[in-house]
């Protein structure tokens, strides 16, 4: 029974920490208050829940509690009459779901836009976003980004004391601010999300929580967002990639590419959730680079295997991303989908002109890309100097453990 | 709140301004005062002689030193600033990209600490 109202209590947490911390921040103007009193809340209620059960509506539970405790920290840190007047003005004031400039209430989606504003530096709209509307701890974002716990801590501290001081408003930016800042609130989710996917570095190539607390804040800001096709895109984009995460690494941890994985293992309800969400998102037909990676992920998603894949509709598509937000990692990813839709050679050509723009110099995998269609076109020696150049500049063990195996293969005599 | 505004540009740049140029950026500088003094944001502001005629003075044990120049070597030098009145951050950086200068060198945007 324990372990019941236990699981019960994590999954609450889950769905109501980040709703708690941001009504209270909006109540009390002050982001560590709103922690703690969120923190001491959900410590109360496990204590309360164990012993009388759980109540009927959790989340207002908490909210009240929550508040209740940040009356009683501001009181006892306020000084003055001016001051106790303004917390008593808050403890008498019922939560008034105002709506700002652009007509959106909740908390949650002032609490995500605050959080990415493009004034603070990127890795700490990251932090911010795990801390206050995913409730991960200091340490558990430290561990997740592979720095110490006090790093994380300053970096914490310092984006808060900037958002008070350089006057970061609370709120969802009004409509000629919407679509810009919607993006940088995409970015943001979609980072997190490849730091899961695919760490950069260390041992461990799938932080998997770190997955799904970007799948989770997606589902949120679509739900919060439902006229932004990207926000769904995006949402359709985690899905389907997530849905090929078991796969993705064998029994020794080395990374599977995706031709060779067992698409039987790929999560069929994950793929059937992404490719709901993303006929949402075409249906508004208000296309966007988001929505275009969904449905590249789409087509692998659907197909019996690498042969069978719509390899002529991935070009194109990769062809639109190209013009959507031009990038030279696109323009690779097209050469690939070039060579299997026309053959290596095509795509090589592509990859050659790459090469020759100088854009991508030194990116491991515009060398992996480059020995793997030489491979293909049986030119082992050039491929096995390719492979040896990524091998050079990969900081990823599974990714290192493919390539020298690729490289064995190619170096072989016959 | 109140912020700092400091218009930030090369000034061999700006010294090296034909006099049709230079007039042609007064000119922007007075439509954005223009549509400022009407909003009712801009406290005060001024633009700055360059750099080399700027002095550094410090004091050391009491003793009172002035030298030539700025205090740092920099790429880009403050050449003037306002000081605006705005509700908040994402207004004031919607002041700031209005700054002609901001298409050329760069606005940095400091809150003012109130005391």
């Amino acid at each position: 029974m324990t372990t019941d109202v236990e699981s019960a209590i994590a999954q609450v947490f889950r769905e109501e920490w980040g709703r708690v911390v941001a009504t209270l921040i909006r109540r009390t103007g002050d982001w560590d208050v709103a922690e703690e009193s969120a923190q001491d809340a959900f410590a109360l209620a496990i204590v309360r829940w164990r012993r009388d059960g759980i109540p009927e509506n959790p989340g207002g539970w908490l909210t009240t509690t929550a508040a209740n405790r940040a009356i009683d920290r501001l009181r006892r840190a306020a000084k003055g009459k001016e001051k106790l007047r303004e917390v008593a003005a808050m403890a008498h004031a019922e939560d008034p779901s105002d709506t700002d400039e652009s007509g959106i209430a909740d908390d949650r989606l002032r609490l995500i836009f605050t959080c990415c504003h493009p004034a603070l530096p990127l890795d700490a709209r990251v932090a911010l976003t795990l801390r206050t509307l995913a409730g991960l701890t200091t340490g558990e974002i430290a561990r997740a980004f592979l720095v110490s716990d006090s790093t994380m801590a300053k970096r914490l501290v310092r984006a808060k004391g900037k958002i008070a001081h350089a006057g970061i408003p609370y709120r969802v930016p009004p409509a000629h601010l919407l679509a810009e800042r919607t993006q940088a609130v995409l970015g943001v989710i979609y980072l997190l999300f490849n730091e899961g996917y695919s760490a950069s570095a260390g041992a461990d190539l799938v932080r998997s929580g770190l997955c799904d607390e970007a799948i989770r804040l997606g589902r949120t800001l679509a739900r919060l967002m439902p006229d932004e096709p990207e926000a769904l895109g995006l949402l359709a984009l985690m899905l389907l990639h997530d849905a090929r995460r078991a796969t993705r690494i064998d029994g020794a941890g080395d990374l599977v590419p995706l031709e060779e994985q067992d698409r039987t293992r790929w999560d069929a309800e994950a793929i059937a959730d992404g490719l709901e969400v993303l006929d949402r998102a075409l249906r508004r037909a208000q296309p966007g680079p988001y929505q275009a990676q969904a449905a590249i992920a789409a087509c692998h998603a659907t197909a019996l295997d690498a042969v069978a894949t719509d390899w002529v509709e991935i070009a194109a598509l990769y062809g639109t991303l190209a013009r959507m937000a031009p990038s030279p990692v696109v323009e690779l990813n097209r050469a690939v989908a070039v060579a299997m839709a026309d053959g290596p050679e095509a795509g090589l050509r592509l990859v050659e002109q790459l090469e020759a723009s100088g854009a991508l110099r030194g990116y491991r995998l515009l060398f992996a890309t480059r020995a793997d269609l030489l491979r293909r076109l049986d030119r082992r020696a050039e491929a096995a100097t390719a492979y040896r150049c990524a091998l050079d500049l990969t900081g990823n063990d599974a990714e290192r453990r493919y390539l020298a195996r690729r490289l064995a293969e190619t170096s072989v005599q016959r | 709140m109140r912020y700092l505004l400091m218009i930030c540009a090369d000034e061999n740049w700006v010294g090296s301004m034909t006099p049709e140029e230079g007039s042609a950026m007064l000119a922007e500088y007075g439509t954005f005062m223009e549509e400022m003094g009407k909003r009712g944001v801009v406290q005060g502001g001024e633009r700055l002689r360059p750099t080399s005629d700027a002095t550094t003075v410090t004091v050391r044990n009491g003793e009172i030193l002035a030298s030539d120049g700025p205090f740092a070597e920099t790429k880009e030098q403050m050449g003037g600033y306002y000081v605006v009145e705005c509700k908040d951050l994402d207004e004031a950086i919607e002041v700031a990209s209005k700054i002609p200068g901001a298409r050329h060198g760069s606005i940095e945007v400091r809150p003012i600490w109130e005391m």
